[in-house]
């Protein structure tokens, strides 16, 4: 019993206490960049929840036999392996989302929250907790993808999920579906999530999603300079 | 010709990779506090994409599509960027100290940059020639060392400002970003 409430707490942490984008502030690129429509967001959450979970099995099974002093290369070889093979299964199933996904499916490989699990959890822990982790982890990227997403189509574009919405559908404000609405929308919703959880607001993007802390002298010193 | 010097300013300013395309958001957000280690990271930042660029296009034009393996661009990819700056940061160290202790704490940082793996799949993906490529990745340094260098700027008034707490720290920083990335929209259709 106890063993199934830590898997059950393995899943549910990523969705609010310890959301990647939203609490922890990895994988930004793709949070700010694929969310023009709520649609898009679910797909790149999706895509990238598959890629998570395929990388955090096949590392923690692998966890005991990759060396320490190569782990980092072959981390980067299985999660780009997963990478490759979302991309032709997007290709070839839903081409409108690998068109509007673009280069940013090819990116999911350098995504912290991949590469922060995969250090972080997954070559410490077992398979089972290590799925866990990824679909809660995933779950919890997708959800904020999707909400950064709608909250960008909704006031961008006057639209939610291919809808139009009376009012806001003749008077869109087309700055939040532009680049610099991105930004601020993150800044807005992570000021707010922090309001709600009765937390201080993250101070700086930590070291501890950075791929190369172990390679990087500052790490230490707790951030990049 | 002309050509070049499109592709130069619009990868440095209409499509700026921090402030339009959203790569290398977490080197900008991290490293621009101050003006030294914003233009250090922008410089280390141009000389690996360039010779990332020059690694890669070959590879994938020599060995990947002759063989028919263009679907490895990824993997073969990431992985010689990893290995090539893993081998200028030895060099670095090894024989010019100087440069390395004022370029090279920021190489580390860059192994697995989404601007850098970006600007290489981009320059296939727009089926550039070698020097449209090279010009491409220099264009998009340069354009991240822009951002870098006046958000640091940008930062440092900030400290100074009174912001509400719940915005205070990361949220505050964000929204800055979009402010400059505002400024940077103005750029656009300068190209058309």
């Amino acid at each position: 019993m106890a063993e199934k409430k830590s898997l059950l707490n393995e899943i549910t942490k990523g969705f609010v206490k310890e959301n990647p984008t939203l609490v922890m502030l990895l994988g930004m690129c793709p949070t700010l960049a694929v969310t023009t429509q709520a649609k898009n967001g679910i797909g790149m959450g999706l895509a990238t929840t598959f890629v998570l979970l395929g990388s955090n099995i096949v590392i923690s099974a692998l966890r005991k036999i990759i060396p320490d002093k190569v782990r980092i290369p072959a981390f980067i070889v299985i999660i780009a392996s997963f990478v490759t093979f979302v991309g032709f299964i997007l290709e070839g199933f839903v081409p409108d989302l690998y068109d509007s996904l673009g280069i940013y499916l090819t990116l999911i490989t350098v995504n912290c929250i991949i590469f922060g699990r995969a250090e972080m959890f997954a070559s410490k822990n077992g398979v089972m907790s290590s799925a866990c982790d990824a679909i809660g982890m995933g779950l919890g990227f997708t959800l904020a993808l999707f909400l950064m997403g709608s909250v960008r189509e909704i006031i961008g574009a006057g639209q939610w999920m291919g809808m139009n919405i009376p009012v806001l559908h003749e008077n869109p404000m087309l700055l939040f579906i532009m680049p610099a609405g991105g930004f601020f929308t993150l800044g807005v919703i992570i000021a707010a999530v922090n309001k709600i959880a009765d937390k201080k607001p993250p101070q700086e993007l930590g070291c501890h999603g950075c791929p190369n802390a172990s390679a990087c002298a500052q790490a230490g010193k707790g951030g990049c300079e | 010709m002309k050509e070049l010097f499109v592709i130069l300013l619009s990868a440095m300013l209409t499509d700026n990779f921090v402030l339009a395309k959203f790569m290398g958001i977490c080197p900008f957000l991290g490293v621009s506090k101050k003006l030294d280690s914003a233009a250090g990271m922008g410089i280390a930042v141009t000389f690996v994409m360039i010779c990332a660029t020059a690694v890669t296009y070959p590879i994938h034009h020599g060995i990947l599509v002759p063989n028919g393996l263009e679907y490895f661009d990824t993997v073969v990819f990431i992985l010689v960027i990893a290995l090539f700056v893993q081998l200028v940061e030895t060099m670095l160290k090894k024989c010019i100290p100087a440069l390395y202790s004022s370029l090279g704490v920021y190489l580390p940082l860059i192994t697995t940059n989404c601007a850098v793996l970006g600007v290489t799949v981009l320059n296939i993906d727009s089926s550039f020639s070698f020097l449209q490529s090279i010009v491409n990745a220099v264009g998009a340094g340069l354009g991240f060392m822009i951002a870098l260098v006046i958000f640091s700027g940008v930062r440092k008034k900030m400290e100074y400002a009174d912001i509400p707490e719940t915005f205070r720290g990361v949220p505050a920083t964000l929204i800055a970003a979009s402010i400059v990335s505002v400024s940077f929209m103005g750029f656009s259709g300068l190209f058309s």
